[in-house]
């Protein structure tokens, strides 16, 4: 009984913080964003609100909870306030199965960083949970009557499961060789042996696929065909305005940050590191080893959001039968013979 | 004629056509911009000065002696967007004539410089000021209090229509 309620809490408290954490990265992507995308066209960005213009994401969403919430006569109601709730939640929802760094043990409780990081499904809970994204997008578009609106969420929709394939079958290879389901033993597998175990090395077309795919995943450039706004006004999110347009905002950011995480964890060796942390002399479960851990992690998060950000300013949008193209004719043929090689490879070598 | 095999796609190199490369080379070019000079001028604390060239705000020239207007009209007259108006008065001074209401509306005028181009005295002149914000619309009718610029300040623009015009 007593255990009961000490696993309730600290699922509480862990839930809470992961919910604050994720708030927080969507307002530090909004910053990096700016910046970014300010340096690359030869400009300084924010630099007005606070030192360096940091606090201008808190400034953006005071602005957002001022505006006036506007829901069009023909839209249909129910659905048009269920559909920012819905893409909000299944973003945050992404976060239950992942962790942050290794355990914390004290005395003879074993504290994992993260909601649920031992879960046996959890890279299938990941996929399921990314999937269900598109009806967030898909109501958006359906509910608010507007052509535009209308013609962003069915391209996001056939985008979406267009490459979902991909994303699914990259991580195949990957789920072979490590042969769990598990994201912490996806880190375990590749810690040690300088860094060549890291999933990127041993599944360099998978961790490509899978890339292409997340960008396709997140609605983001150079695959934002659903909020592309020379031809549709703003997609799906066209009659949507005040903190519903921010939950989408919000959404897509925590999107981009799950994505950039699971790609840390399972191809870029999540907390590990080329030197072994033994070098350190810190002791396996206690806490300054655990904050070691999430630093690294959370550089390397850094890097893959940057990443993001920067491809974003660099490539132009892809023309929508490109688009299928691509996903349909390259990648999912790709990521098919990848999973047969792989398959052959790990039966030879193991 | 068979030119369809010299299409674009076919002109590729197999390194080309795998774009990861190009992709790459994109993705360099961008981050080199990164770090590069920025063009941005921090406004209210830094000002642009414009050139003799520039046409912001028409003025009235103040001369040593007195205003140079003669009140002849032929500014009122020509102003495409009909944004000058001048009353006519008699004066004891060499130049006999003088505007006792001379007004510049400034949510017309279209700072084409006709009315300098056209003024035989050389009276109204266009100035360097652009910063032109109202809080009302009666602040944006300039009267001869407002207008009236001594000539020293505007040395600039007199040169450059002694030079190019």
């Amino acid at each position: 009984m007593n255990d009961l309620l000490w696993i309730t809490i600290e699922a509480l408290a862990k839930g809470l913080a992961i919910v604050m954490a994720i708030q927080l990265m969507a307002a530090l992507n909004v910053y990096l964003e700016r910046k970014v995308s300010a340096f690359i066209q030869g400009r300084i960005g924010p630099n007005r609100v606070g030192p360096w213009g940091t606090l201008q994401p808190f400034a953006d969403v005071a602005k957002l909870f001022l505006k006036e919430d506007l829901v069009p006569n023909a839209a249909d109601k129910f659905f048009h306030s269920l559909a920012p709730v819905i893409a909000l939640g299944v973003a945050l929802a992404t976060w239950a199965v992942i962790p942050f760094s290794s355990y914390i043990q004290l005395e003879d409780r074993i504290i994992y960083l993260g909601i649920a990081p031992d879960l046996n499904i959890g890279i299938l809970y990941v996929l399921a949970m990314t999937s269900l994204g598109v009806y967030g997008i898909t109501l958006a578009g359906w509910s608010s009557n507007n052509k535009y609106s209308l013609l962003g969420g069915l391209r996001s929709s056939a985008q979406m499961i267009s490459y979902e394939l991909s994303m699914g079958l990259s991580l195949v290879g990957t789920v072979l060789i490590v042969g769990s389901f598990s994201i912490n033993d996806f880190v375990d597998y590749q810690q040690g042996w300088g860094g060549i175990r890291w999933l990127i090395f041993l599944q360099p077309i998978g961790f490509i696929i899978f890339l292409i795919a997340a960008f396709a995943e997140t609605n983001r450039a150079p695959f934002d065909l659903p909020e592309a706004e020379p031809e549709l006004v703003g997609g799906f999110n066209t009659e949507y305005s005040g903190m519903k347009f921010g939950m989408f905002f919000l959404a897509e950011y925590a999107n981009m940050t799950t994505s950039s995480v699971l790609i840390v964890l399972l191809f870029l060796g999540g907390w590990s590191i080329p030197f072994a942390y033994e070098a350190l002399g810190l002791q396996e479960g206690s806490i300054m080893l655990a904050l070691v851990h999430f630093l690294v992690f959370f550089v390397k998060v850094l890097f893959m959001l940057f990443f993001f950000i920067w491809v974003r300013w660099s490539i132009p949008r892809f023309r929508y039968d490109q688009l299928m193209n691509l996903g349909w004719k390259v990648l999912l043929p790709l990521a098919l013979v990848n999973v047969v090689v792989t398959a052959a490879g790990v039966l030879f070598f193991k | 004629m068979n030119n369809t095999k010299n299409t674009e796609v076919e002109r590729r190199s197999f390194w080309e056509k795998l774009y990861i490369p190009e992709i790459a080379k994109g993705l360099g070019l961008t981050l080199a911009e990164m770090f590069k000079p920025k063009f941005t001028r921090q406004y209210p604390e830094e000002r642009w000065e414009p050139l003799g060239s520039y046409r912001g705000r028409p003025v009235l020239v103040d001369d040593v002696d007195g205003e140079r207007c003669v009140a002849c009209g032929l500014c009122s007259r020509v102003c495409p967007a009909l944004a000058i108006e001048v009353n006519a008065d008699e004066t004891d001074r060499d130049k006999e004539r003088f505007p006792v209401k001379f007004e510049i509306n400034m949510l017309r005028c279209i700072y084409c410089g006709f009315c300098e181009e056209v003024c035989p005295e050389e009276a109204i002149v266009m100035s360097k000021d652009y910063e032109l914000v109202f809080q009302r619309q009666e602040d944006a009718i300039m009267d001869k209090e407002k207008l009236l610029v001594p000539v020293a300040q505007l040395q600039d623009r007199l040169e450059f229509l002694r030079q190019y015009r």
